[in-house]
């Protein structure tokens, strides 16, 4: 059916004098397979909303694209998905945001052996050189433009205290580059305690925070779940004005603070969700023009202050 | 004496490490840490006291957390949805408290009724009705954050923070929920059914108890805590999304049986399930206040307090078996 009204199509379009290679090129339908984590906390939802509006977008504009758009909420089910599109969906590229490196570096590889177009997207693989396209956010990036803010604005002798993510290589290129960028500083880094990116587990390390120490300058939340937590804990504690807090990824709420002035958020450190929409579309360029698409492309994490806060405020976006 | 120090184990292992915490770190006895790690404690508390008469009873209830998760969505959409109307007072946020009581006793309805009327093994049921609930408040989320209107959080706040003093409402809560459940254990009729039911159902079946209706009510009632705990967890964040309650079934589990319940049912403590919390929440307070160990370790040492406080009851059992 399908088959035939595509002839019916070229032979109609022929017949307008459309020139023939052009509709061969239309004809020929590509599948591209996009495996991403599931929306378990804030980032990974703003990262599956960017993903779907993406494939709507890009699905529109050109008709011989198709996407296979699957989500997992841990490794093991991620390799089961990639070996189901190639399987059964026969795809010719793979998106993956790999849940962890070393178990999907494998699977992800055996895709590319059977010579699929391959994008790896924000989490390396373990081995190097398997991917055709890599992007990524700049998590050193993410740490030292935090820690240069805190150096620059606070006086020596400031204490610090910072609340780390889920004890991962990703939290720790972040975390070395925030130490880097705070040495030769007078500045005192007091704790650093896992929050897990989740605003609960923040809340209560940032309460025991505020009953450990009696100076407390500045937070580095690391991200803007945790910084929810952290706010809260230092409002019930009536602490507001003896501290700022850094959050880190522009989340709208807090984005909208920092475009408002409030002086508990002067600053924030993007890493957008929206990176995934980066992959997607060179992946889906690759196909539909000839602009070459391979190699590595690293999204710099930039600070977002009151003046430019608006250029980041994505009011639809669930982040 | 032989009898005391078995059943005061607990107790013991509480009081040690209130000493020290106390000897690590002057702040630790401060007022305002002491609220802290109660008010903390009241959301797996009031869930522990339920799953303390559900595990009694012989059954398992592992959607406890996503069910609170859900519960929590529910009451913000409900609570936005009804601001328009109602207006911004009370009443919208009763109507909140209200879907989410009212919401925790269907849930727990579905829960027990399942595993009554329909026969299947507690452990799947609720493992199953864990990934529904998990699910739906993400989709009502959109993968994002549930949250709730600023004025009404505002207003809802200080059902949190405040209270008598530096006694806050959740502790509040939890003390009387505690106080409640123990004298229900002990005394009532309930609570001598559930542990009938728990140690032998055959038995209790022809001595006439109705076991699936008690059954039944114990998840029922499991849902009711679980749903006033959301009552008091919402005004906390003002938020709710998939990460919300993740774990808290295993937490309140392990504070159930950290209590000296019988995992296998029959024998049920509502005090010591109190404890079994307030350990567990001690740990992660001492562990944050005092730089001991590594944060990465952090789970490695509750994992030791909670196998060595079940591993002194067992010794224990197995000398009075023998």
């Amino acid at each position: 059916m399908k088959r035939r009204s595509l002839m019916k199509a070229a032979a109609l379009m022929a017949a307008m004098g459309i020139a023939a290679p052009a509709v061969a090129q239309e004809a020929e339908k590509k599948i591209i397979g996009v495996s991403i984590p599931s929306a378990t906390h804030g980032f990974m939802g703003g990262l599956n909303w960017h993903a779907q509006d993406t494939i709507k977008r890009l699905g529109a504009a050109y008709p011989n694209l198709e996407f296979v758009l699957s989500t997992a909420g841990d490794p093991a089910k991620q390799v089961n998905d990639i070996e189901d599109m190639m399987a059964t969906r026969n795809i010719d590229a793979l998106v993956v945001l790999p849940f962890e490196s070393e178990p999907l570096t494998a699977p992800v590889k055996a895709v590319k052996d059977a010579g699929k177009f391959v994008t790896v997207v924000d989490r390396g693989l373990s081995q190097e050189g398997i991917e055709d396209l890599y992007v990524a956010g700049d998590n050193t990036a993410f740490g030292r433009v935090a820690g240069e803010y805190f150096k620059e604005n606070l006086e020596p002798g400031a204490k610090v205290v910072v609340l780390r993510g889920i004890p991962t290589t990703l939290d720790n290129e972040r975390v070395d580059a925030f130490r880097a960028a705070l040495e030769g500083s007078e500045v005192e880094i007091l704790d650093m305690q896992h929050g897990n990116w989740n605003r609960d587990d923040a809340f209560a390390v940032m309460q025991d925070y505020l009953a450990k120490y009696p100076q407390i300058d500045a937070v580095w939340a690391a991200d803007d779940d945790m910084a929810i937590g952290v706010l809260e804990a230092i409002s019930a504690a009536n602490r507001q004005d003896e501290m700022w807090v850094i959050g880190g990824a522009g989340m709208k709420e807090i984005v909208k603070r920092i475009m408002e002035g409030d002086k508990q958020l002067p600053v924030n450190v993007t890493y957008p969700p929206a990176l995934i929409s980066s992959a997607i579309e060179m992946t889906a360029l690759n196909f539909v023009s000839n602009a070459p698409m391979t190699g590595r492309f690293i999204i710099s994490s930039q600070l977002i202050t009151p003046e430019n806060a608006e250029q980041f405020y994505y009011p639809d976006s669930p982040f | 004496m032989k009898i005391d120090l078995h059943t005061l184990g607990p107790l013991v292992a509480l009081v040690a490490l209130v000493i020290l915490g106390a000897a690590l770190n002057s702040a630790f006895l401060a007022p305002a840490n002491i609220t802290n790690v109660l008010a903390r404690s009241a959301f797996i508390g009031l869930i522990a006291v339920g799953m303390t008469f559900v595990i009694t009873a012989g059954g398992l209830d592992l959607s406890v957390g996503s069910m609170a998760a859900f519960l929590a969505g529910i009451a913000i959409i409900a609570m936005n949805a009804a601001l328009p109307t109602t207006g911004l007072n009370w009443g919208t946020v009763l109507v909140g408290m209200g879907v989410a009581i009212l919401g925790g006793i269907a849930a727990g309805y579905l829960n027990g009724a399942l595993v009554t009327k329909a026969r299947i093994e507690p452990f799947i049921v609720t493992l199953g009705t864990m990934g529904i609930f998990r699910s739906l408040v993400t989709w009502l989320a959109d993968g994002g954050t549930l949250s709730l209107d600023y004025g009404l959080r505002t207003l809802y706040r200080p059902v949190y923070y405040s209270g008598i003093g530096w006694i806050t409402w959740p502790i509040i809560v939890f003390a009387i929920v505690a106080i409640l459940g123990e004298w229900t254990m002990r005394h009532s009729r309930f609570g001598r059914h559930v542990e009938a039911i728990g140690s032998n159902d055959r038995v209790a079946r022809y001595s006439a108890i109705d076991v699936n209706r008690m059954r039944l009510l114990t998840y029922v009632l499991l849902g009711v805590l679980v749903g006033l705990a959301v009552v008091l967890y919402v005004p906390r964040l003002g938020s709710a999304s998939g990460s919300t309650g993740v774990l808290w079934e295993l937490e309140a589990i392990a504070a159930v049986i950290i209590g000296g319940t019988a995992l296998k049912g029959g024998r049920g403590r509502v005090w010591g399930t109190v404890v079994g919390v307030l350990i567990l929440s001690l740990i992660d307070n001492i562990l944050n206040l005092a730089d001991l160990v590594s944060p990465y370790l952090n789970g490695a040492i509750q994992g030791v307090i909670i196998v060595l406080a079940v591993v002194l009851q067992r010794e224990k059992r197995t000398a009075e078996e023998r």
